[in-house]
């Protein structure tokens, strides 16, 4: 009896497919019978079963004649953010019901380029604004480590880390504004990375907030997202915020030798009140690097409690004009009103959820005449002194190690975090300031709590060297051993 | 700062987005509490800071002057809730 | 003094006004995306989906906008900023497919300028140029098809504008009038907008206010939206002053506000006050970093510029030789400058310009045609004047000759040839010519020499008959007097 093709990583299930172990079909049918067992979790929202096996079939021909590219053959899934030609792309919204662009994001077509097929497309939270995947109008996600309550799986990539867990698709897509890769992989014990602004295009990824989305993996590895992010990033001429920096290749730097890099610990991270879990793990975290010949150095980074509060303006801000198209006239949901304006409000009171309208009125209010001084400029120059502490952090250091999320994964519905929009914007506590900075980010698991739901690391780097942070990444994988759910 | 009930129904207006009118006092509150917590920035010091526009370093790049799309009315028309005679159409604009 | 100045029953009133013009960019595909600018084409034709305004589309900058913008504000003789960016303008409009439109706020791309107009009592006078910003046009709505519905185009949606705002320096609609006029001259010179008001790719904003004589500072202006002719903009600006001096003396005042300027019954009224409407929320652009023209790159424009009306007027003045007025006439029209230096070239240029003002611009109207169809070629006009100089034929006959080059578009010289017409400036022939009038006309020669000198006209006449025009009319002269003592 064959194993389970599903629990491969895509590093070992190009070698078993290289090798004819198995054929690509095998591969995608495994990953679709695993959809179906687990459609109770409602990581998707929209399934692409016969589409991938119809890619396998070429992925597999390809395979044959020896040719390929890095993912031949591998089914992924999609956050449904990124906009997918001739498959229906809704951001998790009411208001884009039905849509269905003629047109195929860069990383997705990166991907289908490196020979990946699509399973599907994942559920978010609406238009990546929440914390818990919550804010879906396709409704939440289950957490697969949940036990007798659901859990959320985090957000706003909740789908794209719940599928990954639970072996519905060999890695997926996420996008990353505050924390939306890097929280949901920690919830759901596995492995995410947000690369330096600029590394992916944004191009056809539905924006949320310009100047922070950035498009990455999340898989169940690093070696898997080190092979993933290589195919997903590379400039870009139709994004004009596309770095023109090469892409090195990731995956040579894993198990490379970390002796004398230099780890930083930022000392306001560790607040009163960290759960004394958290705090244990990234002490063992520390720990382990040292020993592999790892220099723990301590830094400061003054302004990063800060961080939420520029991000919770200047995110909204940005997403307030972003959200301006969805008005019900050339695409999404219309519904009628006796004049255009009327028409306009309509379409977008019923289309928009409670979180997304909070967020628009937000960023109108802090853009609007009197008060764009008080908030928004006062955030892009705290933004500013947030990305100078890390500038000056990495003169004493390499990498910045951290906890990824205060807590592990909490319930569907959780009281206090529904009464106060706040206390759930407060999850994005350790990864926001990083967004701000634009920094690559990676989080990866690095044990259970004593409810047995896992916790997440997260290693920062300077701008782009994700090499480090994969080297670093790596060689934390290997020292704490987690295993998948 | 706080906003009063007006500045709500403003914010709304500009957004086109409806407020029912039992629900301005609710949002006012909310709206005012993280306005509070956002006004924690008032404690840092920003004389002589440049604002971050963006983190990306590169300047603009300037594309050359081709034509390179269009001729594709149907594609852009696909998703439209009504068209008519290849318009997209939508009720009366009052001036 | 060009200034206009209103009667009032309170005293004298001067008039203050502003232009903002926007200038459509000549150029082949839209400021932020690869669709056709082509005008006339098929409905939502020459759309992109980033001019429709699709999820996850993105903007990039077609350089042939910026050089545009630079060539026009260097016409404008003003600052071009080596640093600007661009930024979201946010309204909702049917024809606004992002819910915003992107232009340049803080940091516009040219400065400021100044571009000198003539008046018609021969004065000239400077007007402010406060800057230059780029953006986008929007689409076009219909309002007129149905009673219940507007229909969108969005062909126009994303061509390149180029806002042109002048300072309050118009004391009269006669300043503002020459200084359109000038303004469409340069833009036509450089090829940097077609300057067509009536197509509407110059559409132009009018600022009125008024003042007291010898009162300091402005009082309220009335902002009138694209009026879109010369002869409107100075009726709107005549109009609109009186308003306001009709106003202020009858106790009221002026309030801040948007009007329309109607050409049918020359008046203005107020447009529909939407509470909050005008509240555009400006911030960055986050998909567009700052454009910087490094110093080679505007040199380079700069270098590249074609002579301006200015300068072309001075070097006719100085270099040809025309009169003031002449060279003004002349070089408002970069075609009819052309045309005349190429028919000036190597021939007498006072009477090219003579020939071209007169006759030739005459011709045109009467055949209701433009220059560039004009039967009469450049150098041929050159070639009739230097046929007239060199005194092959005489101005009579020269005017037979345009009429023939009228209507058949043959060279004058070829003209002359085959229908004879070279003047007979042989004395021996045309003495063989007089003494036989003379001869033969012995009453008149008698009378003549009785006294009755004004005769010599009539044997002028018949010597000019008998030669089929063709003597040197100097010639015979000369003859005349000496035979006839
Ligand atoms: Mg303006
Ligand atoms: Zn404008």
């Amino acid at each position: 009896m064959m194993t389970d093709l599903t629990e491969l990583t895509i590093a070992e299930a190009s070698a078993g497919l290289k090798k004819k172990e198995f054929t690509a079909v095998e591969l995608t049918e495994a990953y679709i019978a695993n959809m179906d067992k687990h459609r109770n979790l409602n990581a998707y929202v929209c399934e692409t079963p016969d589409k991938a096996i119809a890619q396998a079939k070429i992925s597999q021909e390809k395979i044959n004649s020896g040719q390929g590219g890095d993912l031949e053959g591998i089914p992924l899934g999609i956050k449904d953010l990124f906009c997918t030609k001739g498959i229906a792309t809704t951001a998790c919204s009411n208001i884009l019901k039905g849509f269905v662009p003629p047109y195929e994001s860069t990383v997705t077509a990166n991907l289908l380029q490196a020979g990946a097929n699509f399973l599907g497309k994942l559920n978010l939270d609406e238009f990546a604004m929440g914390g818990s995947n919550e804010t879906s109008a396709f409704g939440p996600v289950i957490n697969p480590w949940s036990k007798d309550v659901p859990l959320v799986p985090g957000g706003s990539s909740g789908g794209s880390a719940a599928a990954v867990a639970a072996n519905m698709c060999a890695a997926a897509t996420g996008t990353d504004t505050g924390g939306s890769i890097r929280q949901p992989a920690a919830f759901c014990g596995v492995t995410g990375i947000k690369p330096t602004y600029g590394r992916c295009s944004r191009y056809g990824i539905i924006a949320f907030a310009s100047s922070l989305d950035q498009a990455g993996p999340i898989a169940k590895d690093v070696t898997d997202c080190a092979i993933m992010l290589k195919a997903m990033a590379g400039f870009d001429n139709k994004d004009s915020t596309s770095s023109q920096q090469p892409v090195p290749d990731f995956c040579k730097v894993l198990g490379a030798d970390i002796k004398g890099m230099r780890i930083g610990i930022p000392k306001e991270y560790r607040v009163d009140g960290l759960n004394s879990e958290i705090a244990s793990y990234w002490d063992k975290a520390a720990a382990m690097l040292k020993d592999k010949g790892a220099e723990i150095v301590e830094i400061s980074l003054p302004h990063t409690k800060y961080a939420l509060a520029v991000y919770y303006i200047i995110a909204p801000a940005e997403a307030s004009s972003n959200l301006a198209r969805y008005d019900g006239l050339r695409y999404g949901n219309r519904v009628d009103g006796e004049h255009l304006d009327d028409m306009y409000t309509n379409s977008r009171t019923a289309g928009f959820g409670k979180e997304v309208k909070r967020r628009i009125m937000i960023g109108t209010y802090v853009l609007s005449a009197g008060y764009y001084d008080a908030y928004y400029l006062k955030a892009q120059k705290v933004r500013r002194l947030i990305r100078d502490d890390f500038i000056k952090a990495f003169e004493k250091c390499d990498v910045i190690l951290t906890p990824t999320a205060p807590s592990a994964a909490f319930a569907i519905g959780d009281e206090s975090m529904q009464k106060d929009p706040i206390t759930m914007w407060l999850n994005d506590i350790f990864t926001v300031s990083v967004s701000l900075a634009g920094l690559p980010a990676m989080s990866l698991p690095i044990g259970l709590n004593h409810d047995g739901l896992p916790l997440g690391m997260q290693i920062i780097g300077k701008s782009f060297d994700e090499e480090n942070v994969f080297k670093a990444g790596y060689c934390l994988e290997q020292q704490a051993g987690f295993k998948r759910k | 700062m706080s906003i009063d009930a007006n500045t709500v129904k403003k914010i709304a207006f500009l957004s086109h987005l409806k407020i029912e009118d039992d629900k301005v006092a609710a949002t006012q509150e909310e709206f005012n509490k993280i306005l509070q917590w956002v006004d924690q920035l008032k404690e840092v010091d920003t004389d002589n800071v440049e604002p971050l526009v963006s983190v990306n370093n590169e300047h603009l790049r300037l594309r050359q002057d081709e034509v390179t799309e269009g001729n594709q009315a149907e594609a852009v028309l696909a998703n439209a809730p009504v068209k008519e005679y290849g318009y997209f159409v939508v009720p009366k604009v009052v001036e | 003094m060009s200034g206009m100045i209103i009667q009032g029953k309170t005293g004298d009133w001067e008039v203050i006004c502003g232009l903002e013009i926007h200038c459509q960019i000549l150029s082949k595909s839209k400021i932020f995306s690869g669709a056709s600018t082509h005008y006339g084409s098929e409905v939502n034709e020459n759309v992109s989906f980033i001019d429709a305004g699709m999820p996850g589309m993105l903007p990039t900058l077609n350089e042939e906008c910026v050089s545009q913008a630079v060539k026009t504000g260097l016409g404008l003789n003003a600052k071009i900023n080596n640093y600007s960016a661009f930024a979201r303008k946010n309204y909702f409009y049917a024809d606004l497919p992002q819910g915003y439109q992107i232009t340049q706020f803080q940091y516009p791309i040219v400065g400021e300028g100044f571009v000198k107009i003539e008046l018609e009592n021969g004065e000239t006078k400077d007007i402010g140029i406060e800057r230059l910003h780029i953006e986008q046009d929007a689409g076009k709505s219909i309002h007129d098809i149905s009673p219940t519905k507007s229909f969108i185009d969005l062909n126009r949606a994303g061509v390149g504008l180029m806002e042109i705002v002048t300072k309050p320096d118009f004391r009269s609609p006669e300043e503002a009038g020459a200084f359109l006029r000038k303004l469409r001259s340069i833009v036509r010179y450089l090829g940097t907008c077609d300057g067509n008001m009536d197509e509407g790719s110059m559409r132009c904003d009018v600022n009125v206010s008024v003042r007291k004589v010898g009162e300091d500072g402005f009082r309220t202006r009335n902002e009138m939206k694209n009026v879109n002719s010369v002869k409107f903009v100075m009726q709107a600006i005549e109009f609109e002053a009186r308003r306001h001096v009709e106003v202020y003396e009858s106790g009221g005042q002026i309030e801040q506000e948007t009007r329309q300027f109607n050409p049918t019954t020359c008046t203005t009224k107020a447009m529909r006050k939407k509470e909050y409407a005008h509240d555009y929320r400006y911030f960055p652009e986050p998909d567009l970093p700052p454009l910087v023209l490094s110093d080679e790159y505007i040199n380079n424009i700069k270098n590249d510029m074609v002579e301006l009306p200015d300068a072309k007027k001075e070097r006719f003045v100085k270099e040809l030789g025309l009169t003031p007025y002449d060279a003004s006439v002349i070089c408002e029209n970069k075609e009819v400058a052309e045309f005349f230096e190429k028919a000036a070239s190597g021939h007498d240029a006072k009477k090219v310009a003579n020939w071209l003002m007169g006759d030739f611009f005459a011709m045109l109207n009467e055949k209701k045609i433009t220059l560039a169809e004009s039967p009469i070629s450049a150098e041929n006009l050159g070639a009739l004047v230097e046929l007239v100089s060199k005194n092959v034929i005489n101005g009579k006959t020269a005017k037979d000759v345009f009429a023939i080059m009228a209507a058949t578009g043959e060279a004058p010289e070829k003209i002359v040839e085959e229908k004879g017409l070279k003047q007979v400036t042989d004395v021996g022939a045309i003495e063989k010519v007089v003494d036989e009038i003379l001869a033969n006309n012995q009453a008149n020669v008698e009378a003549y020499k009785a006294g009755k000198t004004n005769l010599i006209g009539w044997f002028v006449g018949q010597v000019m008959k008998a030669s089929q025009g063709k003597a040197n009319p100097e010639v015979v002269n000369k003859l005349l007097k000496q035979k006839l003592g």
